[in-house]
């Protein structure tokens, strides 16, 4: 099977996804692997905000919500 | 609290919303707020305890998820950890989201190894069916770890037992080493001998070897500030610096690669340590939370909710506080008689019953008997919603408009404190970053009506908007048009947020996450007791105090007279032509700004400068009030405008100077006062010209 990367953002709710990179720079690179967005980490997409951004993600056990701006910057592959 | 003598230092660390700031006034006995929300502690609050006759001293570290990141509050706890020297170091983790804590523990384990690790929440991760192995983490990590739940304070005994063996040293640590990737670990082995010479036992070898490793320009500068004689200028540590680089060019690791890999050690030891401790019944244990996140949070209801659950807020609050309110103002003014036929019967003079009862007494019955109730009953109904974890979903649906408004989403966590107090909202803009986001969030906190205004609000929509629906809907019909303030007051927010965006604080939104913490079921009795001695009082006798000596201050203006014209009058006289471009009257214009150090004794004021150009009368209910300001020609519309400018005024005193000290300007300072003001005179200017206008037309 193909492997499929997407940006995070495009990661239809309720679907689930596996971090493949991160493209984001510096300090909000930072951020986001603090949040423990390293490869391979598990990703859920769980609801959208009522105007659509942001989206709420289940990340290692905490609900994270980021901007789609955020969220374009990591790719994951669906499963 | 014990004065400055303490035995050990003692810092609390761990991520955000562990109850880190519970355990903090557990220990200690003070009363810091807590509340279901990120970026509660936004610096070092400090407070003593005392365990087997030695004296402790807590220091609560602001909380945060790494100790990498270069955030204020990273670099606030980091720095107090590293040079600060704490005897013991207390890591309180949430039991229900452990694996997530761990990557701190492990950070702040390579740090310091004489840490505690207090597993906190185990009330709510038995609800949700975690079963976490306190032996086990103990044993792996190689530190106590205390299991408890603050909120009840359990396990806290044992927890200072711990603190107290780990000072006296009859307790030992020997914390976990992380292994890193072979490249990180052949670096270190370059790397750290060199440091430990140099820093000797000062710091930890490692941790510093590690910094450097990332080339972390601000860890260099602490290290140089804190160390004397410029460790990181030595030779020796140049060359292995130099040699470490060569290295990582030979494995072809770039410095951004370096960093991941580090961090990737870091979640990737967590994640086994959570494996086996952890013992989950089932997978769903966050389902609840899910279900009530998928109705409060969702595209349908999330708005529609939001709404529904402020406006009851606001109803119960108007309909409970209207007994109370009426009963505690009748109780005065009866008393009241009896001062004033004291004061005759002592044969003091006149103005001496005047100033004290007409001035003082009165000012500060009217601030209790109109502020305390609503206040009592608005403070712990919000704080409940905060204990449940409620105010960042608000942030979260509104984060949007944020966005459009080139504004920071967390902007809405701190509109929400300001309607507690502008001043604590004002404080709570410290968890934004950007510089730029969080002057706006400073300069437009005070558009959100703050608890010393609602009643105001309240009052002005009871007699004059409502007061033809029939009686027992008219709570309901003050409730939605506070409800509408309400809104209004957050669009012009994100109005006046986006001009600033566009013009003196041009830039793009920043990048934020928002966490989304776990509900947790409120402590009703605490939240009660504490938001009522703890704020409501505190806040009341702040405005009882500044109250009194208006009133005096008001009493004078008001019979001291020049060409047989009060001073009062003339100042009102004075206004009265501007004011009334804005649909207002001289006296009103003259109680806001007399009215400057306290918005709650903004009426009492206008009250009693109405009183002394006309008779006194009886006054102790709404209808009182009604009659008289009908008698000074109101009308609605100027309800209408007087809401407006309550809405939007400058901030008042206490507000100004929180803003002075949190941006250490004049200039935002000035702006701050200027930008409501100048809002809510164009409003008040619009509404009124315009209606004006149509009446003359029809």
């Amino acid at each position: 099977m193909q492997e499929k990367c997407i940006p995070l953002h495009r990661l239809p709710i309720g679907c689930t996804g596996r971090v493949k990179e991160l493209r984001a720079k510096d300090d909000t690179r930072r951020r986001m692997l603090d949040l423990g967005l390293i490869s391979d980490t598990v990703v859920k997409a769980l609801c959208q905000s009522p105007s659509g951004d942001p989206t709420a993600y289940q990340i290692r056990g905490a609900v994270i919500a980021l901007r789609s701006e955020e969220a374009a910057n990591i790719m994951v592959e669906i499963f | 609290m014990g004065g400055d003598n303490y035995d050990f230092v003692i810092a609390l660390a761990g991520n955000p919303n562990t109850g880190k700031s519970t355990i903090f006034n557990r220990l200690t006995g003070l009363k810091q707020h807590t509340g279901n929300w990120p970026g509660k502690t936004v610096m070092n609050a400090r407070g003593y305890f005392k365990h087997n006759e030695k004296s402790f001293l807590l220091v609560d570290l602001p909380g945060t998820y790494s100790l990498l990141a270069n955030s204020p509050e990273e670099e606030v706890a980091r720095d107090f950890l590293c040079f600060g020297n704490p005897v013991v170091t207390v890591v309180v983790v949430d039991a229900t989201c452990l694996e997530r804590n761990l990557n701190l523990v492990l950070q702040i384990l390579e740090i310091t190894k004489k840490v505690v690790v207090c597993v906190n929440l185990l009330d709510e991760a038995k609800r949700k069916r975690i079963k976490v192995d306190l032996n086990k983490l103990s044993r792996i990590l190689g530190v106590p770890v205390v299991g408890t739940t603050a909120r009840d304070g359990q396990g806290l005994t044992e927890l200072k037992e711990v603190i107290n063996k780990i000072s006296e040293q009859s307790l030992c640590c020997n914390p976990v080493q992380i292994t890193y990737a072979e490249p990180i670990e052949k670096a270190l082995d370059i790397l750290q001998p060199v440091v430990e010479k140099l820093f000797k036992k000062q710091i930890s070898s490692r941790w510093v070897s590690l910094r450097l490793l990332e080339n972390n320009k601000k860890i260099e500068l602490a290290l140089n500030t804190n160390f004397a004689g410029n460790l990181l200028e030595n030779s020796a540590l140049k060359k292995a610096r130099l040699e470490v680089q060569n290295f990582f060019n030979q494995q072809k690791m770039t410095e951004e690669e370096v960093k991941d890999s580090i961090v990737t050690g870091l979640f990737n030891t967590a994640e086994q340590i959570g494996q086996e401790v952890l013992e989950v019944e089932s997978e769903d244990y966050h389902q609840f939370d899910r279900k009530l996140d998928s109705i409060l949070m969702s595209k349908k209801f999330g708005i529609p909710v939001m709404l529904a659950l402020l406006g009851v807020v606001f109803w119960i609050t108007i309909k409970g506080a209207n007994y109370p309110s009426e009963l505690l103002a009748r109780g005065f003014f009866w008393l009241e008689g009896y001062l004033t036929a004291l004061f005759l019967a002592s044969g003091l003079p006149d103005w001496v019953n005047g100033i004290i009862v007409t001035g003082v007494y009165r000012t500060m019955t009217w601030v209790v008997s109109v502020m305390l109730p609503p206040m009592a009953i608005f403070f712990p109904l919000f704080t409940l919603l905060e204990d449940l974890g409620y105010l960042p979903r608000i942030a979260f649906n509104l984060d949007n408009f944020f966005k459009k408004a080139c504004a920071h989403g967390k902007q809405a966590l701190t509109m929400c404190m300001g309607f507690g107090c502008n001043a604590a909202g004002i404080i709570a803009c410290r968890i934004i970053e950007s510089p730029r986001e969080r002057l706006i969030a400073i300069i437009t906190n005070n558009f959100v009506p703050c608890n010393g205004r609602f009643p105001t609000l309240i009052a002005l929509a009871m007699i004059f908007l409502v007061s033809s629906i029939a009686a027992p809907w008219q709570s309901l019909g003050a409730a939605v048009i506070i409800l509408m303030v309400i809104v209004l007051s957050v669009v012009i927010t994100l109005f006046v947020s986006r001009i600033l965006s566009k013009t003196i604080l041009r830039g793009l939104p920043s990048s934020f996450t928002l966490e989304l913490p776990p509900y947790r079921k409120p402590q009703v009795g605490r939240v009660i007791i504490s938001s009522i001695f703890d704020r409501t009082l505190f806040v009341l006798a702040r405005a009882v105090m500044v109250a009194a000596p208006a009133g005096a201050l008001i009493w004078l203006l008001a019979n001291f007279t020049v060409n047989e014209v009060s001073i009062l009058n003339y100042c009102a006289g004075f206004f009265d032509p501007f004011a009334r471009l804005f649909g207002l009257d001289g006296h009103i214009l003259l109680a806001f700004i007399l009215g400057l150090p306290a918005n709650e004794i903004v009426i009492p004021i206008l009250i009693m400068s109405y009183l002394a150009t006309g008779s006194i009368q009886e006054f102790d209910s709404l209808e009182a009030l009604r009659d008289l300001f009908i008698q000074n020609g109101w009308t609605w519309l100027t309800a209408v405008c007087m809401m407006l400018l309550v809405l939007n005024h400058f901030p008042c005193g206490t507000t100004l100077f929180t803003i002075y000290k949190e941006t250490q300007s004049c200039k935002w300072t000035v702006i701050s006062f200027l930008v409501p003001t100048l809002m809510g005179l164009l409003l008040c200017f619009l509404v009124s010209q315009s209606v004006f206008l149509f009446s003359s037309l029809f």
